[in-house]
C-alpha cells in the first residue's frame, strides 16, 4: 500500500536483473555442472551423478568427515562471536554519550575498525599476536602465560575470536545506538516515575525498542561470520593442523590446492544452501516482527 | 496527597543568566492546593513545559524552592517525588499486557502480589479497562493507551499529584469529550491534585478550576475560567482565551467615553488614572459585541460572516480596525454596513497591555 | 480542472480501506474530508494523488481517465501534518524548489515565490531557514511551496493538527482566502467538525472508508442524510436516542412515554433514532425550579454527571438511564454531579432517522441551525 504505481520502474530494474544473471545465475549453473562430474585435469570430465553429494553428507568418508568438521567449526565460531559481540555491542551502545561533541568523537572512533580491509585486519593481528615480535603476544608471554597461536589450537581460536570482536563489535554497537536514539525521552521519564530499576528500563523499554535493529545486527554478523575466510587465512592459514579450517578455507584448499573441482563444487553448493536456509529463517523471523508492527500502524 | 508550593521559582537553561531575557521561566510564586484541578495554559515556548519539568523533577530550577506540603523536594529526583505523569504521546510498555503495565509501578515498589492484583483491578474498572486487561498494550487505540498511562499513575496510593502534558494531542475529537469527562469524574472521586499543561484553551478551561495563563516565561493571570473570560488581566489573556479572542482596539479615553478612530464608545466606568503617553486599548469580547441592522449602535463595516454551526461570527471593521462580533439568528444584512451594540459592563480598558480597573458608577472620574 | 472519483474502492491484503467512493470535485473548489482517524481520509487522498491505484473504479481529471497514472505525470501538490521543509535551504529556496526542479526562468521563479510569500505573510522570513521559524511559519512555508507549483490538485492532510490552538485559528481564518485566489481543486482532510464549518466549501463525511454524504458544508451539517453523517459532523458528540413510535405516543429507551410531536407526529409506527446537537438542548435545574416554557417542548429527566465551564459557556454531561447526553448552554452553569435536571428539546431541532439510519424528513433549514 505504500508503493506508488509506476510501471517505468521495471525498466530501471532491468539492468540489475541482467547483472544478477551474469554474476550469480551463470556461475552457479557452472558450479552445478562441475558438482555432478569428476575431472582428472586436462579439461576431461566424467559423469559422477550425485556421488559427491552422497560422500559429502556421509561422515564416514574422508570428504564428509572434513566437511562436517569444518561446518561444526563454522557454527561454533558464529555462536561464540554472536554471544560476545551482541551483548558487548549493546553494552557499548548503552554507555555511548547521547549528546554534545562527544557523540561525533565516539562515532568516529567506533567506525575506525570497520574501515580496515579484512586482509589488513588479519595482517595486523598476525603481527600483533606473535610471541616473538608482536606487542600483544610478547606481553602475554611476559606475564608468564604460554601463548602461541601458531602452535596451540586454543590460542589460535582465542586470537581469531578476539580479532573478530575487535573488528565487528562496533557495527553491532552502532546499530544498537541508532535503535536507542529513536526512543522518545518520555519513555525514560515514565519509567523513572514508575520507579523502574536500571535493569527494568533495559528489559522493558530499551530491549523491545532495539529488537528490530538487533535482528538486523544478528543477521549481518551471523552471515558474515559464517562465511569468514580472509582473516583466519591470513592469520593462521587454517592451522594449527585443521583447528581453524573453516568451510571457506577448506573449500579453497580442495578447489585450488587439490584441484578437486567436483568435490569443491558440491561442497560450495551445500554451503550455499545452508547459508540460504539460515537467511530464510532470519528473514521470516524479521518479516514476522515487521507485520506485527504494521498492524499497529495507522492504515488510513 | 499534598499541596504544591512554588517559592520564588525561576529557571534559565544557560548557566550564567544575566538579564530577564535569559530566563525561560521568570520568578513564580504559587500554591497548588491539595485536590485542586489546575491548568497551565500558554503557547509553545511560554515556559509551561519547563515549569512542568521542574515539578516532576526532570529539571532543577536555577532559583527558588518547590515544596510538596512542607517537604522541600527541589533537589529530589523524579522517582523520589510522589508524582505521576501522562505524556503527549502515549507511553506504554509494548511487550506487556495492560494488566502488567498497570502493575509495573507497584511491582517496582515491591508491593505484595495479592495487593497489586487487587489495586490493578480496582483502577482498571475505574478507567473502563477491564475488558482489555489481558491484551497486549501495544495493540490498543491511542485513547486506551492514554488511559493506561494514567492508570500507571493512579495505581500508586502514595501519588500526590498527576501531571498531564497535552494528553489529548493524538486523540480524535469525539473521544476527547469522553476522555475529558472521565478525567473530571476521576478527579472528583479520587481527590488528587491534577496539573494539566496545554495550549488548547477549551481543554484548559473545561478541565481546571484554576487556570494559570503563561506568556514569555511569566504568569500573566491566574483565575477561574469565568475570571479569565470576563476580566482578562492582560490583552494577551484576552486574545489567547476565547475563540475568536477578545477584540483589542487602539483607543483614546476621555472620562466615560472611548474613541476608536472616529467612533465614540460609551463606558460603564471612569478612567482617571490612565498613564500619560502609554498605549491605551479597549478590549471587548466578541460574545459581548452583537451585530445589528445599520443605524443601530456603532457604525461598522462587515468583511465576512463565518458560520460555525451553532452561531454566526461576523468579521468587521471599526474605523478600519479589525474585530469580531456575534450575528443574531434573525439578522440578515444587505451590503457591508451594519450596526454594533456592545455590553458596556464588558468593555475593558488596557494601558500597555495591562487591565486598568476603572472607577465604578457613582464615583465619577476627575474629568 | 475537475477531479472525479467513479466508484473507487481500495483493498489492501483483503482489507477494505476505501469502499465504493464516488465524488465530483469542481475547479476552484475547497473540499473537506471530515472523519475520525482511520476513517480513510489519507487513503482517499493517496488515491486522488495517484500515489496508490484503486482496486476498482476510475479516477478522472478533466474527464480524462488517469487511473493508475503515476503521481509524477499528474499535477498534484501535497501538504502534510508534519512540517516538511528542506532544513538546510532558506524559506525562499524552499518555496522555489519545485520551480527549480521544473526549470523555470529565474525571473518567473522570483515573481511566483514573492507572490506566494506575500499571500502567506512570509515576506520577512524569506532569508531564514525553516528551523528558525515557529511551527505556524514552517507550515506556511510548506503551504506556499504547494501553491507555487500551481498544481491542478492541492491535497492538505490535517495541515494544522500539529499547530498551537491560536496559530491554528489564525491560519484557518486565512486559508479560504488563500484557496480562493487560485484555480485548483483543494482537498483538505480534518478530524474536526468546527474546522470543516470554518473552511466552508464542500464537505464529504467519511466513516470506515465510505463517504456517507457529500455536499455544500453548511447543508451537510444542517441536513445530514443519515445518522452516520450527523455523528461524524457533530462536536460535541451528537445526542442520539432510540425511540419507538406507537400511535400518538413515543416510548423512550428508559421507559419515558411522551406525546408524539414535531417530526415524530408525522411518521408511521416503528423504531427511530432522534438526534439533537448539544447546543440545541436546554437544561433546567429542578432545584431552582426556574421553568423554561415553550410550546410542545420535549422534557426528559436526567442527572448531571460532569459539568465543564469554559467561562462563557458550559458543557453539561448528563446520564439518562444508560445514555450519556451532552448539552452546550450559554453562560456559567455549575451544576453539581448527581443533581436532577430536566432536558428540554425543541422538536423543531430534532434530526430524525429511521431504523436503517437514513434521515426521515430533513429538518427545515432555519429550525436546525
Amino acid at each position: 500500500m505504500d508503493k506508488p504505481v509506476n510501471n517505468a520502474a521495471w525498466l530501471l530494474v532491468a539492468p540489475v536483473f541482467l547483472i544478477v544473471a551474469f554474476s550469480a545465475i551463470l556461475p552457479i549453473m557452472t558450479v552445478v555442472n562441475y558438482s555432478v562430474q569428476d575431472t582428472f585435469g586436462n579439461n576431461q570430465f566424467f559423469w559422477n551423478g550425485l556421488g559427491w553429494f552422497q560422500e559429502l553428507l556421509d561422515p564416514s568418508t574422508e570428504l564428509g568427515g572434513r566437511f562436517l568438521d569444518a561446518l561444526w567449526r563454522n557454527l561454533l565460531f558464529s555462536a561464540i562471536i554472536l554471544a560476545i559481540e551482541v551483548p558487548l555491542g549493546i553494552l557499548v551502545a548503552l554507555s555511548m554519550p547521547r549528546d554534545g561533541w562527544k557523540v561525533a568523537a565516539t562515532l568516529v572512533i567506533m567506525a575506525l575498525p570497520l574501515l580496515i580491509p579484512w586482509n589488513v585486519v588479519g595482517t595486523i593481528w598476525q603481527v600483533f599476536a606473535r610471541a616473538d615480535i608482536g606487542l600483544g603476544g610478547w606481553a602475554i608471554n611476559a606475564l608468564g602465560i604460554d601463548y602461541n597461536y601458531t602452535g596451540d589450537p586454543l590460542a589460535a581460536w582465542i586470537t581469531i575470536v578476539v580479532m573478530d570482536v575487535w573488528h565487528w563489535t562496533s557495527l553491532v554497537a552502532l546499530l544498537c545506538y541508532a535503535g536507542l536514539k529513536s526512543i522518545p525521552d518520555a519513555y525514560y521519564q515514565a519509567a523513572r516515575i514508575d520507579g523502574a530499576s536500571r535493569w527494568a528500563i533495559f528489559t522493558t523499554i530499551q530491549l523491545p525498542k532495539m529488537k528490530r535493529v538487533l535482528l538486523i545486527a544478528v543477521l549481518l554478523r551471523f552471515m558474515d561470520s559464517f562465511m569468514i575466510y580472509t582473516e583466519p587465512f591470513v592469520l593462521t592459514g587454517g592451522g594449527p593442523g585443521n583447528a581453524t579450517t573453516f568451510l571457506s578455507i577448506d573449500l579453497v584448499k580442495i578447489a585450488l590446492g587439490q584441484f578437486d573441482l567436483g568435490k569443491a563444487a558440491a561442497m560450495s553448493l551445500v554451503y550455499n544452501l545452508i547459508v540460504l536456509a539460515l537467511c530464510w529463517v532470519f528473514y521470516t523471523v524479521m518479516t514476522h516482527a515487521g507485520t506485527e508492527r504494521r498492524q499497529e500502524e495507522n492504515p488510513a | 496527597m499534598a499541596s504544591i508550593t512554588l517559592d520564588g521559582l525561576a529557571h534559565a537553561y544557560r548557566p550564567d543568566p544575566r538579564g530577564p531575557q535569559d530566563y525561560a521561566l521568570k520568578e513564580i510564586n504559587h500554591v497548588w492546593r491539595q485536590g485542586g484541578a489546575y491548568a497551565l495554559l500558554g503557547p509553545s515556548g511560554c515556559g509551561k513545559t519547563t515549569l512542568l519539568n521542574i515539578i516532576s523533577g526532570l529539571v532543577i530550577p536555577t532559583r527558588g524552592r518547590i515544596l510538596f506540603d512542607d517537604r522541600d523536594v527541589t533537589q529530589l529526583p523524579t522517582e523520589a517525588r510522589n508524582i505521576a505523569q501522562v505524556f503527549q504521546f502515549p507511553v506504554v510498555y509494548d511487550t506487556m499486557t495492560v494488566r502488567e503495565n498497570l502493575a509495573f509501578p507497584l511491582k517496582n515498589r515491591k508491593m505484595p502480589r495479592e495487593a497489586i492484583a487487587r489495586r490493578v483491578e480496582e483502577i482498571a474498572s475505574r478507567l473502563g479497562l477491564n475488558s482489555v486487561l489481558d491484551r497486549k498494550a501495544s495493540n490498543l487505540t491511542a485513547d486506551a493507551k492514554q488511559k493506561i498511562s494514567l492508570g500507571r499513575g493512579l495505581v500508586r496510593e502514595d501519588v500526590a499529584a498527576i501531571l498531564f502534558d497535552e494528553p489529548l494531542t493524538v486523540i480524535d475529537p469525539h473521544l476527547k469529550w469522553q476522555l475529558r469527562s472521565s478525567l473530571k469524574e476521576l478527579h472528583r472521586a479520587l481527590d488528587l491534585t491534577m496539573i494539566y499543561v496545554t495550549h488548547d484553551q477549551t481543554e484548559a478551561l473545561t478541565f481546571a478550576d484554576t487556570v494559570v495563563v503563561m506568556h514569555d516565561g511569566a504568569v500573566v493571570q491566574t483565575g477561574t475560567p469565568e475570571e479569565l473570560f470576563e476580566r482578562p488581566a492582560h490583552t494577551f489573556v484576552g486574545h489567547f482565551i476565547g475563540s475568536p479572542g477578545m477584540n483589542v482596539l487602539p483607543a483614546k479615553v476621555e472620562g466615560r467615553t472611548a474613541h476608536v478612530g472616529d467612533v465614540a464608545i460609551a463606558l460603564d466606568r471612569g478612567y482617571a488614572a490612565l498613564p500619560v503617553g502609554g498605549r491605551i486599548e479597549l478590549g471587548v469580547r466578541p460574545e459581548f459585541a452583537t451585530l445589528a441592522a445599520p443605524g443601530t449602535g456603532l457604525p461598522v463595516k462587515v468583511t465576512r460572516i463565518e458560520d460555525i454551526g451553532r452561531a454566526r461570527i461576523a468579521r468587521i471593521e471599526i474605523s478600519g480596525n479589525p474585530a469580531a462580533a456575534m450575528v443574531p439568528e434573525d439578522l440578515s444584512l444587505d451590503g457591508d454596513s451594519a450596526g454594533l451594540t456592545l455590553d458596556p459592563r464588558q468593555i475593558h480598558i488596557y494601558a500597555d497591555g495591562v487591565l486598568v480597573p476603572g472607577e465604578a458608577a457613582g464615583r465619577e472620574g476627575a474629568m | 480542472m475537475t477531479l472525479e472519483l467513479d466508484h473507487v474502492s481500495l483493498r489492501v491484503r483483503g482489507v477494505p480501506f476505501i469502499k465504493d467512493v464516488s465524488l465530483q470535485l469542481e475547479r476552484g473548489s475547497l473540499n473537506v474530508l471530515l472523519g475520525a482517524t482511520l476513517a480513510g481520509k489519507t487513503s482517499l487522498m493517496r488515491l486522488m494523488a495517484g500515489l496508490d491505484a484503486p482496486t476498482s473504479g476510475r479516477v478522472r481529471m478533466e474527464g480524462r481517465d488517469v487511473t493508475g497514472l503515476s503521481v509524477k505525470k499528474r499535477s498534484v501538490a501535497m501538504v502534510y501534518q508534519q512540517f516538511i521543509n528542506y532544513p538546510s535551504l532558506t524559506v525562499y529556496e524552499n518555496i522555489a524548489s519545485p520551480l527549480r526542479v521544473a526549470g523555470l526562468p529565474r525571473a518567473e521563479i522570483e515573481a511566483r515565490v514573492l507572490s506566494a510569500a506575500k499571500l502567506l505573510k512570509l515576506e520577512p522570513y524569506l532569508q531564514r531557514t525553516p528551523l528558525a521559524l515557529s511551527g505556524g511559519q514552517q507550515q506556511r512555508t510548506a503551504i506556499a511551496r504547494a501553491l507555487v507549483k500551481r498544481a491542478d490538485l492541492v491535497l492538505l492532510d490535517e495541515p494544522l493538527a500539529n499547530l498551537d490552538y491560536k496559530l491554528r485559528e489564525e491560519l484557518r481564518e486565512e486559508l479560504p482566502r488563500i484557496f480562493a485566489s487560485t484555480g485548483a481543486v483543494f482537498v483538505y482532510a480534518t478530524t474536526e467538525p468546527t474546522e470543516a464549518l470554518l473552511l466552508g466549501g464542500h464537505t464529504a463525511t467519511l466513516l470506515e472508508g465510505a463517504v456517507t454524504q457529500f455536499g455544500p458544508t453548511a447543508e451537510v451539517y444542517r441536513r445530514p442524510a443519515n445518522l452516520a453523517t450527523a455523528r461524524v459532523f457533530s462536536d460535541p458528540p451528537l445526542n442520539a436516542l432510540r425511540v419507538t413510535k406507537q400511535g400518538h405516543t413515543v416510548l423512550m429507551e428508559n421507559g419515558t412515554v411522551l406525546p408524539a410531536s414535531g417530526p415524530l407526529a408525522q411518521v408511521s409506527n416503528g423504531v427511530y433514532t432522534i438526534g439533537v446537537r448539544a447546543h440545541h438542548l436546554e437544561v433546567e435545574d429542578i432545584a431552582t425550579a426556574e421553568r423554561i416554557t415553550g410550546n410542545g417542548l420535549i422534557r426528559l429527566g436526567a442527572t448531571i454527571a460532569v459539568t465543564e465551564v469554559t467561562g462563557s459557556e458550559s458543557f453539561l454531561h448528563m446520564d439518562m438511564g444508560q445514555e450519556r447526553l451532552t448539552a452546550l448552554v450559554a453562560g456559567v452553569r455549575r451544576l453539581e454531579p448527581d443533581a436532577p435536571v430536566e432536558v428540554l428539546i425543541d422538536p423543531r431541532h430534532i434530526l430524525l432517522f429511521g431504523a436503517d439510519g437514513q434521515a426521515i424528513a430533513p429538518a427545515r433549514d432555519a429550525a436546525a441551525a
